[in-house]
């Protein structure tokens, strides 16, 4: 029934009562080695896009992606919409709980289909290609700001286009038309000739009875009427009156709270609890000793904390329990020094950076440094679990519903079909939500007590001392500059490469460039955190060449130009950040404005940050972002990722530290790990260029030229060079 | 046993007096729109009115506020399919993103608009700043306090 396409796997067919339904798999990558593992097999896929319409004539749009705050739910749903020429006026989007879900024959019909009941096609596409699919286990995370560019345009705007030439085939036949003759608007199908015109769902049954198009035609982006218009996002209404429900609003009948506490030398085990005055307290149903954690399970959250504390926990003891801080960064300068002048990996070498710099009227050198970061979302982590039955149900936020399915499988020795994930929304994922060990911890906690709901939550302590942390990080650079101060050698060498891997590569036109990374592993484990590596090296990269500039004598702006030659595109964010940010125009004494450029996921940014300096203190009074994403499909939803990149990128720059001591994290809550609030939260604002096509991300790329912006604008101001973050610890 | 009153509702709940707020009313009471943030009063997610002001309901023994007025997130809301000016304004200036912060930003801008109707800049940033929003909607929710005030001002007038 259904058809490979280049983009993808194209289902369709019409559900009993005369719903149309096509859906789009599409093939998966991403870039978590971790995660890789769920998506080895030949011919893995997942369903990503599904759309249908019912006998009233609305169009709802079923979304995989998690809603974590960046919209995801109305773009996806836009880009639905525009191609299918949909109401918007009359159209819905629902989340799906998680999608290996979609190739599951049993749930396919639960929740796909909801009141209907299974049509045959769906049944005989099961049993062929969706079979491969539910055996394979797709998987799909909310990350990399991947949304919008890959399930949008390879599964929303085909599902939409095919819906859509179907509708219009059915038209024309029952008409006895050319379908050639037919156009459509507001969910309707019009054939101006004669004057007719029907809603979709006159048609949809006798769509979905015919084949899906191999390739349905995508719209010319100039006759777009939905994307690249600024709508109301879905989600926000149930976001002001408390009635959203993310993973630690869930309710269960009977459910008992688990508060937990793991080993604070991380990855440490538990050696031995005396739980003899816990056990005893009021409302405590169970202690539960895991490998890694021990948990208190009461009645009430409360009382599972107050009996947390009255444990006597000792964890064994290992070599890690001696690391710190410290010592993490003296291996890192070790490691580096030990790889000389040629060691390491290579992510780039071009020219002979040994002949330029010997060469070079002058060499400059500089050595950067950025810590381990939190992710902190708001909602600390948890997770509800409840095994009852032979299976296992899990209530939480999570950007990888799948891959913590499969997780939670295999720690508990159940089969995935018997793991039932309920996904909802999030209390920010950054990245943490990625993981899956709060999921399967909250699993193996249910398993002990089988028949109980057992809602675990980490209290923000454990949250931010069991992370997966941004790395902390090193960056030697060298380059040489000619007479004129343009570079001719650009040799960066730096600790640890993960991903994206382009984010140590420069945009600058220098003719020798070596680029390469040192591994060195430490006892911290580390995740994705907003933005990923592009989180340091913006940092460094733009450092380092603003640095050039003031060797050069040269305006950092234009310094920066002149090395953009044959990239028009990032030269027209750089001016208009420029412009917006009033660069070059006078400022009071002790002020400044820096400037950053950085490429991430697609889209280009550029910042310009104006700082005071006063009596030690630094303010950040105004940031200047402007980006190209290519198309901005929700424009003021963009605006609004820009500014909480800005500001989440600002929060880490100005106080962000995770610090080691004795092989745990010292900071444990918000006095410690410090955040940009209402009264140090600079003015933003925020301007897109669209350069045409869809293929930059919003969620990350606003994050990583803001620590340079600052720190470039703090030289601007004071002449100090700030290389090692936090700004507030470092000025 | 301790009496509680809660959006006008009085009840006695079989919790230890010196349980905090915020989980008598997350758990006992069933409403989860009052957030757990942080457990130490330095986010302001667990934001709730005593008496119409706003106080930290996570570090808030319930025994303290027996027979005091409490009002939560879900007090504040007219009706079912209404919002009250404050919440109207979050809307209209797309103000939540992850949006688990937001109940707490907006009964501190609820008490913050009853007691100065046309708050300045400053006025916003000490009656704001003990509650932090990890998605940095700072600017909107700058935003919204304004054209909240200036929608109460035409109500008045």
């Amino acid at each position: 029934m259904g058809k490979w396409t280049r983009r993808g796997f194209i289902t369709a067919g019409v559900a009993a009562g005369g719903a149309l339904l096509v859906g789009v798999a599409i093939r998966p990558g991403h870039r978590v080695p971790g995660l890789k593992k769920h998506v080895e097999g030949d011919g893995e896929t997942l369903v990503n896009a599904w759309v249908k319409v019912d006998r009233d004539n609305k169009v709802t749009a079923i979304i995989p992606q998690s809603e974590m705050g960046q919209g995801v739910m109305t773009a996806l749903g836009m880009m639905l919409a525009e191609e299918m020429d949909a109401d918007w006026s009359h159209f819905d989007m629902e989340q799906a709980p998680a999608i290996a879900d979609y190739a599951n024959p049993h749930i396919i019909r639960e929740f796909l289909i909801d009141d209907y009941s299974a049509p045959g096609f769906v049944e005989e596409t099961l049993s062929g290609a969706f079979l491969t699919l539910a055996k394979s286990m797709g998987f799909q995370i909310t990350g990399g700001s991947f949304s919008v560019r890959g399930t949008g345009t390879l599964g929303m705007q085909v599902a939409g286009a095919a819906a859509r030439e179907m509708i219009m085939d059915a038209a024309a036949k029952e008409w006895g038309v050319d379908t050639a003759s037919l156009r459509t608007e507001n969910s309707k199908v019009f054939h101006d000739a004669s004057g007719r015109s029907a809603p979709y769902a006159d048609f949809a049954e006798a769509a979905g009875a015919n084949k899906p198009p191999a390739h349905p035609k995508l719209k010319d982006p100039k006759t777009y009427r939905l994307i690249g218009t600024s709508q109301k996002r879905v989600d926000i209404p149930a976001k002001v009156n408390g009635i959203a429900t993310f993973g630690i609003d869930t309710k269960l009948p009977g459910m008992k709270y688990a508060a937990v506490s793991a080993p604070s030398t991380l990855g440490n085990k538990v050696a031995s609890v005396n739980d003899s005055v816990a056990r005893t307290m009021p409302g405590v149903q169970r202690v539960i000793v895991l490998d890694n954690v021990v948990a208190v399970v009461a009645d009430g959250y409360w009382q599972a904390k107050q009996a947390l504390a009255a444990l006597d926990i000792k964890a064994e003891i290992t070599d890690a329990d001696s690391l710190d801080s410290a010592g993490i960064f003296a291996q890192y300068r070790k490691d580096l020094d030990a790889a000389g002048d040629r060691g390491g990996d290579t992510d780039r070498s071009q020219g002979d950076v040994d002949d330029a710099l010997n060469k070079a009227s002058s060499r400059f050198e500089a050595e950067y440094q950025v810590p381990f970061l939190a992710h902190a979302t708001m909602e600390p982590l948890n997770a509800t679990a409840w095994v009852r039955d032979g299976k296992c149900e899990i209530w939480s936020g999570t950007q990888n519903p799948l891959g913590s399915r499969n997780n939670v499988a295999e720690t508990i020795g159940f089969d995935a079909d018997d793991v039932i994930m309920h996904n909802v929304f999030l209390g920010g994922g950054f990245g943490r939500r990625a993981y899956p060990d709060f999921t399967d911890m909250a699993a193996r906690l249910a398993v002990e007590m089988p028949g109980t709901p057992i809602k675990m939550i980490w209290s923000r302590e454990e949250d931010m001392q069991q992370d997966f942390y941004r790395p902390s990080a090193i960056s030697r650079f060298r380059a040489a500059l000619n007479d004129d101060g343009t570079p001719t050698a650009w040799d960066n060498v730096f600790v640890h490469k993960h991903d994206p891997s382009e984010a140590s590569l420069i945009p600058y036109a220098i003719d020798n460039q070596l680029i390469r990374s040192v591994e060195s592993p430490t006892h911290i484990r580390f995740g994705p955190w907003r933005s990923v590596d592009h989180s340091q090296h913006g940092f460094f990269i733009e450092s380092f060449v603003d640095e050039l500039a003031a060797k050069a004598g040269a305006d950092p702006y234009e310094y920066r130009k002149k090395l953009l030659s044959g990239q028009p595109q990032m030269v027209a964010v750089l001016d208009a950040a420029a412009r917006l940010g009033d660069w070059g125009t006078a400022l009071p004494a002790g002020h400044g404005r820096g400037i950053a450029l950085v490429k991430a996921f697609g889209t280009i940014v550029a910042q310009v940050a104006e700082v005071a300096v006063e009596d030690g203190m630094v303010t950040v009074k105004k940031v200047a972002c402007v980006a190209d994403p290519g198309t901005a499909v929700n424009p003021d939803s963009f605006v609004a990722q820009m500014e909480s990149g800005i500001i989440y990128g600002l929060t880490a720059a100005m106080y962000g530290n995770i610090t080691v001591r004795d092989g745990g994290i010292e900071q444990s809550n918000f006095h410690d790990y410090e955040m940009i609030r209402m009264d140090t939260a600079p003015e933003i604002s925020v301007e897109i260029i669209n350069s045409g096509g869809i293929h930059g991300g919003a969620g990350e790329p606003g994050t990583p030229p803001i620590a340079p912006a600052v720190t470039n604008a703090i030289f601007a101001a004071t002449g100090n060079r700030i290389r090692t973050l936090p700004i507030a610890e470092n000025l | 046993m301790v009496q509680i009153t809660v959006n006008g509702v009085s009840q006695t709940v079989d919790v230890d007096e010196n349980t905090p707020l915020l989980w008598v009313i997350r758990e006992n009471l069933g409403m989860t729109g009052t957030k757990f943030g942080c457990g130490a009063s330095l986010c302001g997610a667990c934001t709730v009115h005593l008496d119409g002001q706003p106080i930290r309901s996570c570090v808030t023994p319930v025994g303290d506020v027996s027979g005091q007025d409490i009002t939560t997130i879900e007090g504040v809301t007219p009706g079912p399919d209404q919002l009250s000016v404050v919440q109207q304004a979050w809307v209209d200036e797309q103000v939540p993103q992850c949006g688990y912060c937001q109940s707490g930003q907006i009964m501190a801008a609820t008490a913050l608009l009853r007691d100065v109707p046309n708050p300045t800049d400053a006025d916003i940033d000490a009656a704001m700043s003990g509650n932090i929003c990890r998605c940095g909607a700072y600017g909107r929710i700058r935003r919204a306090i304004k054209s909240a005030a200036q929608t109460m001002q035409n109500q008045n007038a």
